[in-house]
C-alpha cells in the first residue's frame, strides 16, 4: 500500500465496541502463573520506555532516571535492561551521555508535545534538533484537532514529513486515543499513521485520561496485524499511560501474544511507556523468586 | 472491505500464534489448573425421592466417568420403573398436600434460597461440572453456574406474581412435571426446568443425562438443605429407559424435554392423545451470517463463540458459517488465526478454551462426521494444538467449501466442527440460512443496524442474535421452529409452559 492522499486510502474497517470489550474480557481471563509469569515479568522490563515528561525535569532528574535504567535493582544484577529512556528534546543530550554504550535507546517526544498545537515548521525543527542531540527514537503527537475535523490528508502529510525529519531515528506516532472518542477513530488513526510512515503507533501522551485502555490497545494491535498481513511490514506498538502494575502489563502481553503472535513479544516491536511500572514488576520478580513481597521503599525511585 | 486481504498472488505473512508448548516456540502459558481439594464427591450416589437419597429398588447402578481422563468418578443408582413410580407418587403427594397449598410468597422464598446456595457453592459446582462433563472451567465458572442461579432468582420473583402471567385471568399450575435433560449443560438445564416449574407451583421429577448426573445430584442436596418440602423436586438418574418411564408415566401432567430431535419425535408420538402438556427443545443447525459490512474481527470472535463454546455441544451453536463472498477470504484466514490460539485440553485448567468431548459415543459420532465431510468433498482444516493422550478430544475444525447438499451442512454434529459456505446477496444468504429442517437459532453480523433487523426478521428461528452469539438470559424466551422443537423456555413464555390460565373472571 503506497502512501496516497486520496480519500480512498483513509478507509478503515468498522469496529464494534461491544465485541471488542468482550474479547478483552476473555483475554483478561487468561491465568499466567509460575515460569510463564516470571518470563513475562522479565520481558516486560525489557520493553519499558522509562519516562519522565514534566515541566520540572532537570539534568539531575534525567541523570537519575538513566542510572535507574542502567541498574534497575542492585539486588538483582541479572535482570534485562529497559528498552529506552524517554525525555523532552532539551534533555536528550544529557540522557545520551548518561546512557552511552549501554544499548539503551534515548527517545524524545517532539512536535510540540503533548498538545501538538504549533506550526508544522516548528514541529519539524524540534524533531531535527532532538535527532541532532542524539535521539534514537522520536515520539510525535498527531494534530488531533485536524484529525477530528476530518482532515485526514493533513494528518497523513504531517506524519510523513515528521518521518522524513527523523532521518534514521525511529518514529512513534502518538494518537492520543483519549481525545479521539471512538474505537472507529482509533482504528482510522492507526491505519493512517502506519500508511504514512510510523515505525510504532502509540496510544497516548500520558497527559490525558483515559490513556492505554485494553480495548484501545486491542484495536491498534488488530490494525497492526491487518497492516502486516497486507504489506508484510511489522509495525511496533506502544501503550503509554495508565499501565502501572505487573498484572496490567502481563494482560497486555497476553493480548499481544494472541493477536500478533510470538514475533511481537520483542522490545523492537512492543514497548510500555511508563514511569511507575518498573518497580511493581521488580517487586513481583522478587516475590516470584523469594516468595516474599518487599516494601516499595526497597526499590529505588 | 478488503482491508487485510493480501494482494493477489501473495500469501499472507504468517503469525506465530500457538500457545501451548510444542505448538509454537517462545512464550506460552504454563498450566493453571483449578484446585479440586475442597470438592467433596462421594463414591456412590442414590436417587433423590421424597427428600431422601435412596438406592434403586433393584439395586442397579451405572458409572459416571471423567471424559478428560476416562476414569470413573462414582457409581450412580439406575432408576427403574418402580423408582420412577415412587418418584412420581412423591411428587403427586407433595403437589396435593403441600406445594399447591403453600402461600405463593413462601414458595418464592424456597426458590430464592436455592438460588443463593447455588451462588455460594458456585466454585464447587463449577469444578464438579467440569470433572463430570468435560467442559472448560472458564465456562462452567463464568456461564453455567451463574446462569443457573440467575434462572432460580428470576423465577423466584414470579412465584407470588402469577396473577400477572395471563393479564386479566388467574393462573393455575399444571401438577406434576416430568423433565428430561441433556448432558451439555447439566446444571443449567436442570435450572431451566426446575426453577419455572416449582415457582409456578408444580412439583417435579427430573432425569439428568447418564453421562453427567453429578451436579443435578448436588442440586438435590442443595434443595434438601434449603428445606424445600420433600417430594417437590425428585431426581431419578438413569439412561434412555428411565427417561421414557418418566415421560410416559400416566400421573405426569406435563413433559419437558431437551435433547435430540430423534428422541423428541418419539416423545411427541408417545404423548399424542395423552392430554399431557409438553415442551420439546431439540436440535439445531444454526446459520451465522457474516455480511461484507460487518466488523470483521468482532464477527470472527462471534463465530468462535458460536461454534467452539462448550466443544460445540450446544443445540443453538452457530454450526453453519455463511459468509458473503467479498469478505470470505479475510474472514476465513482471520478465523483460522483465531482458532490457533484456542487451547484444547484439561477442562480444569483455567486457560483451556475447549475441553473434553463429553463421551466416547459422542466422539465417535463427531469423528464419523469428520469422515463424511471429507468424503463429501468439503475441505477440512484443523488447528495444531496438542491434545492429551487419554480422554476424548477433538481439535477445532472447519469444513471449507461445504455445500448445502452436504450432510455436514444439513445434520447436527454437536461438536467443534463448523461448516463454511459463501453467499453473494442478502437474499441468497437468507435462503441458505432457512434451508434446513431446524430452526432454533441464528446470528447476523453487519455494522448496519437496519440491515440486521431486516435480515433477522426473515430468518425462521426462535432465537436470533445480531453482532453477538450465544448470549443467554433468564428473561429471554428460548425455543425453536420446525424440527428444533415446540414451546419456549425462559422469560414469561417459559413460565406459561408450567401454567394454565383460568377462565376469564
Amino acid at each position: 500500500m503506497q502512501i496516497s492522499t486520496a480519500t480512498a486510502s483513509f478507509e478503515s474497517p468498522p469496529i464494534d465496541a461491544v465485541g471488542v470489550e468482550e474479547r478483552v474480557a476473555r483475554l483478561c481471563s487468561r491465568s499466567i502463573k509460575k515460569d510463564a509469569k516470571l518470563q513475562a515479568l522479565h520481558l516486560t522490563l525489557s520493553m519499558i520506555d522509562l519516562t519522565t515528561l514534566e515541566g520540572a525535569d532537570s539534568e539531575g532528574k534525567v541523570r537519575q532516571l538513566c542510572a535507574k535504567a542502567l541498574q534497575l535493582h542492585a539486588a538483582l544484577p541479572d535482570l534485562p535492561h529497559v528498552a529506552a529512556v524517554c525525555v523532552y528534546p532539551a534533555l536528550v543530550g544529557v540522557a545520551k551521555r548518561a546512557l552511552e554504550g549501554s544499548g539503551i535507546n534515548v527517545a524524545s517526544v517532539a512536535t510540540s508535545f503533548p498538545a501538538g498545537q504549533a506550526p508544522i515548521e516548528i514541529k519539524l525543527l524540534e524533531v531535527r534538533r532532538a535527532v541532532e542531540a542524539g535521539a534514537d527514537e522520536v515520539d510525535m503527537v498527531i494534530s488531533r484537532g485536524r484529525f477530528l475535523a476530518g482532515d485526514f490528508a493533513y494528518t497523513a502529510d504531517e506524519i510523513a514529513s515528521v518521518k522524513e525529519a527523523c532521518g534514521e531515528a525511529h518514529l512513534k506516532v502518538i494518537l492520543e486515543t483519549g481525545e479521539l472518542g471512538t474505537l472507529d477513530a482509533v482504528r482510522r488513526a492507526s491505519d493512517l499513521a502506519m500508511r504514512s510512515g510510523a515505525d510504532f503507533i502509540k496510544t497516548s501522551t500520558g497527559k490525558i485520561k483515559p490513556a492505554a485502555t485494553m480495548p484501545v490497545v486491542l484495536v491498534m494491535l488488530e490494525a497492526i496485524r491487518d497492516h502486516y498481513r497486507r504489506t508484510g511490514q511489522k509495525i511496533g506498538m506502544k501503550p503509554a499511560g495508565g499501565i502501572s502494575t505487573a498484572k496490567d502489563a502481563i494482560r497486555h502481553l497476553v493480548m499481544v501474544r494472541e493477536t500478533l503472535g510470538q514475533d511481537w513479544l520483542d522490545p523492537d516491536l512492543y514497548r510500555f511507556g511508563a514511569s511507575s511500572l518498573a518497580n511493581d514488576v521488580l517487586r513481583q520478580i522478587v516475590k516470584q523468586r523469594s516468595g516474599i513481597y518487599q516494601s516499595f521503599d526497597d526499590f529505588s525511585l | 472491505m478488503t482491508d487485510s486481504t493480501p494482494p493477489t498472488g501473495l500469501t499472507a505473512p504468517k503469525l506465530r500464534l500457538g500457545l501451548r508448548d510444542g505448538s509454537d516456540d517462545g512464550w506460552g502459558y504454563a498450566p493453571a489448573p483449578e484446585s479440586t481439594d475442597h470438592v467433596e464427591l462421594r463414591d456412590r450416589y442414590g436417587l433423590f425421592i421424597a427428600g431422601e437419597f435412596t438406592d434403586a429398588a433393584d439395586g442397579r447402578t451405572f458409572e459416571t466417568a471423567n471424559p478428560a481422563t476416562e476414569e470413573k468418578i462414582a457409581d450412580v443408582a439406575l432408576a427403574g420403573d418402580a423408582d420412577v413410580d415412587a418418584a412420581v407418587a412423591a411428587a403427586r403427594h407433595a403437589y396435593d398436600e403441600v406445594w399447591s397449598k403453600l402461600a405463593p410468597r413462601e414458595r418464592g422464598k424456597y426458590v430464592y434460597r436455592i438460588a443463593r446456595v447455588l451462588q455460594e457453592r458456585g466454585r464447587e459446582l463449577a469444578i464438579t461440572e467440569s470433572l463430570d462433563g468435560g467442559k472448560p472451567i472458564r465456562e462452567s465458572r463464568d456461564v453455567d453456574i451463574p446462569l443457573a442461579a440467575a434462572h432460580f432468582f428470576y423465577y423466584a420473583g414470579w412465584a407470588d406474581k402469577l396473577d400477572y402471567a395471563f393479564p386479566g385471568r388467574g393462573a393455575r399450575p399444571l401438577g406434576v412435571a416430568g423433565q428430561v435433560i441433556p448432558w451439555n449443560f447439566p446444571l443449567l438445564m436442570a435450572a431451566w426446568k426446575i426453577a419455572p416449574a416449582i415457582a409456578a407451583g408444580n412439583t417435579v421429577v427430573l432425569k439428568p443425562a447418564e453421562t453427567t448426573p453429578l451436579t443435578a445430584l448436588k442440586l438435590a442436596e442443595i434443595i434438601r438443605d434449603a428445606g424445600v418440602p420433600p417430594g417437590v423436586v425428585n431426581i431419578v438418574t438413569g439412561a434412555g429407559e428411565t427417561g421414557a418411564a418418566v415421560v410416559q408415566h400416566e400421573d405426569v401432567d406435563k413433559v419437558a424435554f431437551t435433547g435430540s430431535t430423534e428422541v423428541g419425535k418419539l416423545i411427541r408420538r408417545a404423548l399424542a392423545g395423552s392430554g399431557k402438556h409438553y415442551t420439546l427443545e431439540l436440535g439445531g443447525k444454526a446459520a451465522n451470517l457474516v455480511f461484507e459490512d460487518a466488523a470483521v474481527d468482532q464477527a470472527v470472535e462471534g463465530i468462535v463463540n458460536g461454534i467452539f463454546f462448550n466443544q460445540g455441544h450446544v443445540c443453538c451453536a452457530g454450526s453453519r458459517l455463511l459468509v458473503q463472498e467479498s469478505v470470505a477470504g479475510e474472514v476465513i484466514s482471520k478465523l483460522k488465526d483465531r482458532m490457533e490460539t484456542l487451547i484444547v485440553g484439561d477442562p480444569l485448567d483455567k486457560n483451556t478454551d475447549i475441553g473434553a468431548i463429553n463421551s466416547r459415543a459422542q466422539l465417535d459420532k463427531i469423528e464419523e462426521y469428520l469422515e463424511i465431510g471429507e468424503a463429501e468433498g468439503a475441505e477440512p482444516f484443523q488447528t495444531s494444538c496438542p491434545v492429551p493422550e487419554r480422554g476424548y478430544w477433538c481439535r477445532p475444525t472447519l469444513f471449507l467449501h461445504a455445500s448445502q447438499s452436504h450432510r455436514v451442512v444439513q445434520e447436527e454434529i454437536f461438536g467443534p466442527v463448523l461448516a463454511v459456505q459463501t453467499f453473494r446477496t442478502v437474499d441468497e444468504g437468507i435462503a441458505m440460512a432457512n434451508n434446513t429442517p431446524y430452526g432454533l437459532s441464528g446470528g447476523v453480523w453487519s455494522d448496519k443496524g437496519a440491515k440486521a433487523f431486516r435480515v433477522t426478521s426473515r430468518i425462521r428461528a426462535g432465537v436470533l442474535w445480531a453482532n453477538t452469539y450465544n448470549k443467554f438470559d433468564p428473561t429471554a424466551p428460548f425455543g425453536g421452529y420446525k424440527e428444533s422443537g415446540i414451546g419456549r423456555e425462559g422469560g414469561l413464555a417459559g413460565l406459561h409452559a408450567y401454567l394454565q390460565p383460568e377462565a376469564a373472571a
